[in-house]
């Protein structure tokens, strides 16, 4: 090793002077100074899960705000007397026409039909073939059966056929007063689509009155039509003019040269065939679509979502402003006091907490929605309870601080005791009712998905739906549309999921010693 | 100790005392539900309300009522459910099912949520605990009703494997009904198997830092040794009493898995109870769910002095 170098052997002539003439001073601090506040969201920054949560939380917010504003359809639609008469009603799947005609796979009203007889699949092709909106997206599966039928082994073929569900519903017979008439006629003038269709005597069709579908000849009661050599269906419109209701001055269809009938006069009133889809348009003024289809009243379950959203998500700010904002003052006249005012309070809120919430809720419904209403006595159930978690917390922290010499300072500036609790003590616990409130807003969205979807509380008169009221309707129907279960359930997992994930952020951010404790 | 414990069972009854008190005063200033005349069981019901004060002051038919109870463990007719039948029968018939779906979940997701925490406190800051963690927190926060879909959904329809409903009847030993229950059980898991590997990992990952591990390895013990014989010693402090908290927890059943999977049970028939409403068969199951929570949490207390001597319970500081 190299001695020389060493520092007690540096020559005195390499040093020299830094700083000679200039003064020594505090330099000025060139970095901000950081709050408590500051430092936390610098800390909940670097977790990078926390802030996707957060992102994501507001996604929803903005999708519960604007999708009931910018969805075509309303969900009171089912209440009003004229739109009710038109709606998809049992839980059709996602829809927009736009991207169905381009036969992607996606929002095309699919539905899949196993095992349909060359009968069910030809009147299904009729639809098509009668008002173009044919049902039969594709054919997914072609299987040959043996059965026996009428003590002969014969071949049935069997096709599982993927349907739109919004064509499948056809034509359908409707009653419709001689106005209402003449006003479709109007707008099948203006716009050139076609809803009514020709009339069909059920004597012509083997006497089949509930299927409105048929226009063909055909040779059983079932349906199966009577196809001529070319194997195309032969109609069997009626041209019988004495029974016709009245003048028809609008579209006909292409092989109708003037002979068809397209209304039957009964009892006053006229009986027409028309096409849903058409008349959905003419009732609506727009074509069906439903991006995340409808439920089984049909609303759309798109702008449902939104509406339940908001409604939950009020509704938990609430809870939580009320009930943090009590339990504070609770837990804070408790171990502010402590003694025989501690043990008294904590006495009733033991007694209080030992209520179940679901009692609570129905005592409140019970005695109270008839006098203030089912929202507030639904309300006045979360607060009875809500807050004794937070009167807990604040009470500890008020234990801790209650002796430190920062308040012995103030109290012997002569600070008054509500002064020294909230001006002195209270802010000490901020962090940790941040955070708390972060935690209790799923706590509160759960409780009350809960008790919605329970059917304990029924808010569809006031608020017309709830995410839980959404979530039981889809559940019923869960096979046969598992859209109208599966929206809702992502909506609501997501929430809470990233409430959650926020609050516990937010903790770690406010409270860096408790970190990853338990999350 | 004992002292401690007497105090503590006194308060919970006093506790139960103004709660069913309450309950009883609030359901009673309702309208008893209209009788159907001519139901048979009219003339038993008017007969028993009569015999139960209907038209006396409150506080005399809270004490006949509490006397009822006392004596013949009476808790009254059901007049809109059952009508005419003794509420208490019909509530020990429902508990059966309400047990044996709550015990197999928690049989099956007690082992599965300890081993998953401990499994990921002993890989802590992996990718192992950061997904254990990840999913055990997922799992929390999404509701139950959203699992019972899912399950329904896949393993009900899309496989066919499991029936969607519980089986009817009351032999719930047989196999096929095992099967039948397994949809609600696996529902009523998920949540429980989170909760406990959350608590497990959190207790552990203390643990092990603790001095006590260190002295214990440089004893030689190797690791496997020193975790099994002295970290989950002490994390069982912590986990014990939250099993028995469990055991007694399963008696209340699951108000929404219950009526999901059509579980004939205590849980459905609170929700009917109320529904209908069926005002007496609603006293007793909010008696019974209040009693169940309070027992619950005096178990978990005095269950940490009984498992761990260091904690005093009852002391002054």
């Amino acid at each position: 090793m190299d001695h020389q170098n060493t520092y007690e052997h540096i020559p005195k002539e390499k040093f020299e002077f830094k700083q000679l003439d200039a003064n020594l001073h505090d330099k000025k601090l060139e970095t901000k100074p950081r709050g408590y506040f500051a430092d936390a969201m610098l800390r909940f920054k670097k977790n990078k899960s926390s802030v996707v949560a957060a992102w994501i939380i507001l996604f929803l917010v903005i999708f519960a705000i604007f999708s009931p504003i910018v969805s075509i359809n309303d969900i009171n639609d089912i209440k009003d007397t004229r739109k009710s008469q038109a709606l998809y009603n049992l839980s059709y799947p996602p829809y927009i026409s736009s991207i169905a005609e381009k036969n992607i796979g996606i929002f095309d009203g699919a539905v899949i039909h196993d095992s349909q007889t060359e009968t069910a699949k030809l009147i299904w092709e009729a639809i098509g073939i009668e008002t173009g909106y044919n049902p039969v997206i594709r054919v997914a599966d072609t299987y040959v059966q043996q059965e026996k039928y009428r003590g002969q082994m014969r071949d049935v073929t069997y096709y599982k056929l993927e349907n739109n569900k919004y064509y499948e519903k056809g034509v359908i017979y409707k009653v419709l007063s001689y106005e209402e008439f003449a006003d479709i006629q109007r707008y099948q003038n203006e716009t050139g689509i076609q809803v009514v269709y020709p009339y069909v005597e059920p004597r012509d069709i083997k006497d089949i009155k509930n299927n409105a579908n048929i226009w063909y000849k055909v040779s059983d009661t079932k349906g199966t039509p009577d196809l001529d050599k070319d194997g195309n269906f032969v109609p069997a419109y009626s041209t019988n003019k004495s029974m016709e209701g009245t003048e028809y001055n609008s579209l006909r269809i292409e092989s109708d040269n003037g002979d068809y009938i397209y209304s039957y006069a009964k009892s006053g009133s006229l009986h027409v065939r028309i096409c849903f889809y058409n008349y959905y348009q003419y009732i609506y003024g727009h074509e069906p679509m439903f991006i995340f289809g409808t439920n089984t009243l049909g609303q759309c379950i798109f702008t449902a979502i939104g509406i339940g959203a908001r409604f939950s998500l009020i509704f938990a700010v609430l809870v939580s402003a009320i009930n943090l904002t009590i339990g504070a003052v609770y837990g804070a006249i408790q171990g502010y006091y402590g003694g025989a005012v501690d043990m008294i309070l904590d006495r009733i809120s033991d007694i209080l907490s030992g209520i179940p919430f679901i009692v609570v809720t129905t005592l409140f419904q019970l005695h109270l929605a008839q006098k203030v209403g089912i929202l507030p006595s639904f309300l006045f159930a979360f607060v009875l309870t809500g807050w004794l978690g937070m009167a807990a917390l604040t009470r500890k922290q008020f234990y801790r601080f209650k002796g430190q010499e920062f308040v012995l300072a103030a109290r012997t500036l002569g600070a008054s005791d509500w002064r020294l609790m909230f001006k002195h003590i209270f802010p000490n616990s901020l962090g940790t009712i941040v955070t708390s409130c972060a935690l209790v807003i799923p706590g509160v969205i759960n409780s009350e998905t809960t008790m919605t979807y329970l059917g304990i509380i029924n808010l569809q008169e006031t608020f017309g739906t709830t995410i839980g009221v959404l979530m039981s309707q889809g559940q019923t129907a869960m096979t046969s549309a598992p859209h109208a279960m599966i929206f809702p359930s992502i909506f609501i997992s997501l929430l809470l999921i990233s409430f959650n994930l926020f609050g516990n952020g937010l903790r770690d951010a406010f409270n860096p010693s408790t970190r990853g404790v338990d999350d | 100790m004992l002292k401690y414990t007497i105090q503590r069972v006194l308060f919970m009854l006093l506790t139960l005392f103004i709660i069913i008190g309450m309950c009883f005063m609030l359901i009673r200033l309702l309208p008893p539900a209209t009788l159907d005349p001519t139901d048979i069981h009219w003339e038993t019901i008017e007969a028993r309300r009569e015999a139960m004060g209907y038209n006396k002051p409150l506080l005399v038919q809270f004490g006949i009522f509490l006397r009822d109870v006392f004596t013949k463990w009476d808790w009254g007719v059901s007049d809109k459910l059952y009508v005419g039948r003794e509420v208490f029968s019909i509530f020990a018939e429902k508990m059966p099912a309400t047990i044996i779906v709550n015990l197999y979940s928690i049989i099956l997701s007690i082992p599965i949520g300890i081993l998953l925490g401990i499994f990921a406190a002993l890989k802590k800051n992996t990718w192992i605990d950061h997904t254990i963690s990840t999913l055990t927190m997922v799992v929390i926060s999404v509701p139950s009703f959203v699992y019972a879909f899912v399950i329904q959904y896949i393993f009900s329809y899309k496989l066919g494997w499991l029936p969607f409903v519980m089986e009817s009847g009351t032999d719930y030993f047989t196999w096929k009904m095992f099967i039948s229950m397994l949809p609600a059980v696996m529902s009523l898991s998920f949540g429980v198997i989170a909760g406990f590997a959350r608590t497990t990992r959190a207790e552990l990952t203390e643990v092990l830092t603790s001095e006590f591990m260190l002295l214990a390895r440089t004893k030689g013990l190797t690791k496997a040794q020193a975790t099994i014989r002295h970290a989950l010693k002490n994390c069982m402090v912590v986990i014990l009493p939250s099993i028995f908290g469990q055991f007694i927890g399963i008696m209340s059943g699951s108000l929404i898995i219950e009526k999901i999977f059509s579980i004939p049970g205590v849980g459905q028939l609170y929700i009917k109870s109320i529904n209908a409403p069926d005002y007496p068969m609603f006293i007793m199951n909010t008696a019974f769910y209040t009693t169940i929570g309070l027992v619950a949490s005096i178990v978990v207390d005095i269950s940490y002095g009984l498992i761990d001597p260091r904690i005093r319970m009852g002391s002054k500081k």
